[in-house]
């Protein structure tokens, strides 16, 4: 297998132009979590013209609603979450600077365009591998959304969390072009 | 008549709750290893292989397999020479599932349909009861994660269109779920009773251990036609594309009316989690 690509965040138009689906990436740095009720919270605040809790400038948001941490624990099991549900927000966030995104399973076409459109790059990690994940989280802090429990907004601080390029801006879709390739 | 305190039962299912979310089963680490040998694709491996890290960290760590610690579904099979004394049973169940997950650093993932508020406590599991003869209680929890529960269906299929009706519908489905499951799955398949025992008997299905083939050497080969067909759909680890789709396809079957052909498909992950006590 071919090398691992490094990066941290916020990316630039130039770390997502380098990016192929297929690439296997180690993220080292901070990166944003949210899901569904988060997505829907973020977007309503964008179309109000309010501040959003967490810049989108460059970042990256990763889908995922982690297990209560143990005590000497930064998180608990933290394996991602399935991106569809948030394929209504994701092109809206991409608008507004959103770079990066981390989840599991296929993306809308909309999605797939606004990636293109804004330079976006959508990740995937292991899906149900929480306790290996949670292992190269080494800092969680809620930063907003509290009430929302596993689904609220947190700060993560990630060394060599690896993930895969599933979209990138080239029109390229691990999922169909991995699967065509191995289809009998 | 044997008494049994329904207190007994609350904390053995309190227990497991926990022991499910932190401890893969040998059936699961078996099927992972064969398919480490049978994937041909790199990235595929390498995923089987994370797998059988990540069971390895949780359970050391006690951290849960999945971070989807999933709703608690309970099988009570209570034996008929049972008196079952010291309040409600259900109650005693409910309250074995809230204090594993509290005590278990385990997510509630439990909420109102409409308004999506969490319950705050994995409450109510879903428990399914059945009487049998003896004098014991047999309790088994399978947390059951979202992701895949998603990507389950119940189906009236016509009489006309059976076995292979069946097998291209479950096969057509597995197509369509394709990443959101996490594969590599096992495949419950309920056939036969009516439209609420069809998924009934597909989720039953996800409780043998993982691989063993049915014991009806019908099913048994049905089983193994509807993997090799699953399996060359190419879908492969996490969707992303190789030999392994699915690790295992398990078939439960129940006569039904001269009218109907009910059939389930309810699709399990990796942490494919039920352990089980007899009190």
């Amino acid at each position: 297998m071919s090398e691992a690509i490094r990066l941290t965040p916020p990316l630039t138009d130039a770390d997502v132009e380098r990016l192929r689906s297929g690439d296997r990436v180690l993220i080292s740095g901070t990166i944003y979590t949210g899901r569904d009720a988060a997505h829907k919270r973020l977007v309503d605040l964008l179309e109000q013209g309010k501040e959003l809790p967490l810049p989108l400038q460059g970042e990256i948001i990763y889908f995922v609603g982690p297990t209560p941490a143990r005590p000497g624990h930064a998180i608990g099991a933290a394996g991602p979450t399935t991106s569809y549900r948030m394929d209504s927000y994701s092109p809206t966030l991409l608008a507004h600077g959103l770079k990066g995104m981390i989840g599991k399973g296929g993306r809308s076409q909309a999605v797939k365009d606004a990636m293109k459109t804004y330079k976006g790059i959508y990740f995937t990690a292991v899906g149900g591998a929480g306790a290996l994940l949670a292992q190269r989280i080494k800092k969680a802090e809620v930063i907003a959304y509290e009430d929302l429990g596993p689904e609220a907004i947190r700060r993560l601080e990630v060394e060599d969390f690896p993930v895969v390029v599933v979209n990138d801006i080239y029109g390229n879709d691990l999922y169909e072009q991995g699967v065509s390739q191995y289809q009998k | 008549m044997r008494e049994i305190a329904v207190g007994s039962i609350s904390d053995a299912v309190a227990s497991l709750c926990m022991a499910a979310n932190y401890e893969l089963g040998d059936d699961m680490q078996a099927v992972i290893a064969t398919a480490i040998d049978r994937e041909e694709s790199p990235t595929g491996i390498d995923i089987l292989k994370q797998l059988q890290e990540n069971a390895a960290i949780a359970a050391h760590d006690r951290v849960a397999i999945c971070q989807d610690t999933g709703l608690a579904v309970v099988f009570v099979e209570v034996g008929q020479e049972v008196h079952l004394v010291g309040g409600d049973l259900s109650a005693a169940i409910n309250d074995g599932v809230r204090r594993g997950y509290q005590e278990g650093f385990l997510r509630k993932s439990s909420c109102h349909p409409f308004t999506r508020k969490n319950t705050g406590d994995n409450t109510p599991a879903i428990i399914h009861y059945s009487l049998v003869p003896g004098d014991k209680v047999k309790i088994i929890v399978a947390p059951k994660g979202g992701g895949s529960e998603n990507m389950s269906k119940v189906v009236m299929l016509k009489p006309a269109d059976g076995i292979e009706g069946i097998k291209r519908e479950v096969v057509a489905w597995v197509q369509q779920a394709g990443a959101n499951p996490c594969p590599p799955t096992i495949v419950g398949v309920g056939i036969g009773g009516t439209f609420e025992r069809a998924a009934l008997l597909a989720k039953e299905a996800l409780l043998r251990p993982a691989g063993d083939p049915s014991a009806d050497p019908e099913l048994a080969l049905l089983e193994k036609d509807l993997l090799a067909a699953i399996n060359e759909l190419g879908i492969g680890p996490q969707g992303l594309g190789g030999r392994v789709t699915s690790f295992a396809v398990h078939v439960k079957m129940l006569p039904c009316h001269i009218a109907s052909l009910p059939l389930a498909i309810n699709i399990q992950c990796h942490a494919a989690r039920h352990k089980e006590v007899v009190i």
